[in-house]
């Protein structure tokens, strides 16, 4: 299609022939375009049919009403974006002014944080999760008789277990660095910041008045990818026994199956709006000051 | 009209002084003991080569380095110490150092909003300030819009904004295209003597700092050369390193003996302190140098360089020394490469520097 396309291009205006470069027939375009296409769309069209039609009642959005309804919906996405919202915090309070620390006062040192920051992703969840449940029963044995053994039960509380958003941080990193490095790059921090002290801010306000805003983008990215690494984070959460939206998902598969692949396309679906409205607010950014 | 009411708040120009200030980088000296004066109200020029010290020393003026020894008063009062955002001066980045987030008005409001001055009064300040450097219809353009002459524009808005005692420009024209940065130069001048701001301007274009400045403090290595006014800096340069770093100068060798030097079959007397070896070389503006076409001459034409009303022609003399001459252009047609030529000096003292 994209072919056919290409080739009707130069015939409805050769008289631009000659300052235009002749359109080239890119027939492999339209191959890797359907090729990606069919590798995407397959499986999700396969999960919607199977949502939705239903052997011997014909096409019903029954799986979907029904997740609503069904215990622990609510409670497990609640604990989920709870878990969400405090790992963004604490990622971005805690790498923000680091990495515009490293970027003004020891940029040497930025290969260093940088392999730090990638770690997480070489060591497998499942090692880093044997690694803190290990600590976990060993701390109050130890520690009985501090105050610290009052601690380890607080972040173990089941409402609220602090102990993932410890974890979250840690599984975060590479992504959060990753993106505030890419913001932090296409600007040039110290002229900034210099210029905001010339004209009488103090230290802290340079950094929230002059740094933080050209941040935005590169934050909202960090936020999103931890916001969808904590919404499908499984192994953490599940071999430390507690119960956030991706291990509610695999429990209630067991019994419903369709809802749970109901479950998951409608996650998609709603992590794809989040990124859309990502890219949206964005572009609106960048847009908004021609306006 | 607006520039007088703002001339009147403004001045209270202040006196800047470094003294013996010393700074080093890891191996390196950026600073090895510079003492210097701005006079109230001037624009002083701090001119070099890359890596002499002349940025380190603004910016330690500004507050963002800090001197290893040495004092820098404003006033008469040590700032040394004092932080950046304390410091009352007001600077211009080489690169362009607007915020990208915020408006042309916003960008000049923004130390005012750090101030707490309330909102109306900023933004009429800084309507009054856009209006100044000739952007009072772009306020509302944000720095991406906005050209490199624009931008350094607004920047200047922004640095004056304050009402600081002193205005520090970072080479802020080097990043501009060669018309631009003409105007933009005229421009920043008038603004400084109508507000009679003391200025430091740091620049390694020599025709820049000439044009400018009141005086031109031109360093090397960490210290000061000279510090002098542009005609006297040009006309009677201190050291050698001043005379062949500001405009052209040729070197021709020449012999000291009693007072006067004998070059070029001449006799000449030493404007200033002759070196004690005898053997020197007398230092030569193009300008001051003759060219007469002499079939019996022993120098020769080398290559010519039209400048305009002027060419400037290169003359080999017998002994293999080259000599820039500057000649009037009708002249110097006659005068084609390989050309025998006699080259002499007019009558008049000559500074001389020690053989290199």
């Amino acid at each position: 299609m994209a072919g056919s396309m290409n080739t009707s291009a130069p015939s409805t205006n050769t008289s631009a022939r000659g300052l235009n470069k002749p359109v080239r027939v890119r027939p492999w375009r339209g191959v890797v375009l359907a090729g990606a296409a069919l590798y995407f769309l397959v499986p999700l069209a396969a999960s919607v049919i199977f949502t939705v039609d239903v052997p011997g009642e014909g096409v019903t959005f029954d799986a979907y009403t029904r997740i609503f309804g069904t215990d622990g919906f609510v409670s497990s996405l609640l604990l989920s974006l709870e878990l969400a919202a405090a790992t963004i915090a604490i990622v971005l309070l805690l790498m923000v002014p680091a990495m515009v620390a490293l970027r003004l006062g020891a940029p040497k040192l930025r290969p260093v944080v940088e392999v730090v920051c990638s770690l997480p992703l070489v060591v497998p969840p499942i090692a880093f999760v044997a690694g803190i449940g290990t600590v976990l029963k060993w701390g109050p044995e130890h520690l009985s008789r501090t105050p610290l053994f009052q601690t380890f039960t607080a972040i173990q509380n089941p409402d609220f277990p602090f102990v993932l958003v410890l974890a979250y941080v840690v599984m975060a990193l590479p992504f959060v660095y990753r993106a505030l490095d890419a913001g932090l790059r296409a600007m040039d921090v110290r002229t900034l910041v210099e210029a905001a002290r010339s004209c009488g801010a103090g230290w802290p306000q340079a950094l929230v008045q002059a740094v933080l805003p050209n941040l935005r983008g590169a934050l909202l990215n960090a936020s999103f990818l931890t916001l969808a690494l904590v919404l499908g984070e499984f192994t953490v959460a599940q071999l430390l026994g507690f119960q956030p939206f991706a291990v509610w998902i695999v429990n209630v598969s067991g019994s419903q199956a369709q809802l749970s692949v109901a479950v998951s396309v409608l996650s998609l679906l709603v992590t794809w709006a989040l990124l859309l409205a990502l890219a949206g607010f964005g572009g609106r950014s960048r847009t908004a000051p021609r306006g | 009209m607006t520039a007088t009411t703002l001339d009147k708040a403004a001045v209270s120009a202040a006196t800047v002084e470094f003294r013996g200030l010393r700074r080093e980088f890891g191996p390196t000296v950026a600073l090895d003991g510079l003492d210097l004066t701005a006079r109230p109200g001037e624009l002083l020029a701090l001119l070099g080569p890359s890596g002499c010290g002349k940025t380190t020393a603004l910016r330690m003026l500004a507050g963002f380095e800090h001197p290893d020894s040495g004092e820098v008063l404003v006033d008469g009062e040590d700032v040394t110490r004092v932080p950046a955002h304390r410091r009352d001066a007001g600077m211009v980045f080489q690169s362009y150092s607007l915020f990208p987030h915020l408006s042309a008005l916003d960008n000049v409001a923004f130390g005012l909003r750090m101030r707490k001055v309330r909102t109306a009064e900023r933004r009429a300040r800084a309507a009054e300030l856009l209006d100044l450097v000739g952007l009072g219809d772009k306020g509302g353009s944000f720095p991406h819009q906005l050209s490199g002459g624009q931008q350094q524009r607004v920047a200047l808005a922004r640095a004056l904004a304050l009402r600081p005692r002193v205005l520090l420009l970072d080479e802020p024209l080097s990043a501009l295209d060669a018309k631009v940065r003409l105007t933009l130069r005229e421009e920043i001048r008038r603004l400084q003597q109508e507000l009679g701001i003391t200025t430091l301007f740091v620049t390694h274009d020599q025709e820049e700092a000439l044009s400018m400045a009141d005086r031109v403090a031109v360093m090397r290595a960490g210290r000061l050369e000279q510090c002098a006014a542009p005609a006297e800096l040009y006309g009677r340069p201190a050291t050698a390193f001043v005379a062949e770093f500001v405009g052209t100068m040729s070197r021709i060798p020449g012999r000291v003996a009693d007072g006067t030097v004998e070059v070029l079959g001449q006799r000449l007397p030493v404007d200033g302190d002759a070196p004690g070896a005898p053997e020197v070389d007398v230092l030569v503006r193009p300008e001051a140098v003759r060219v007469r076409a002499d079939d019996t001459g022993d120098a020769r034409v080398v290559a010519s360089a039209f400048l305009g009303a002027a060419t400037r022609v290169t003359v080999r003399l017998a002994h293999g020394t080259e000599v820039k001459a500057d000649l009037p252009t009708h002249e110097a047609a006659a005068l084609g490469a390989g050309s025998a030529v006699t080259v002499s000096l007019p009558e008049r003292p000559v500074l001389v520097a020690e053989r290199v």
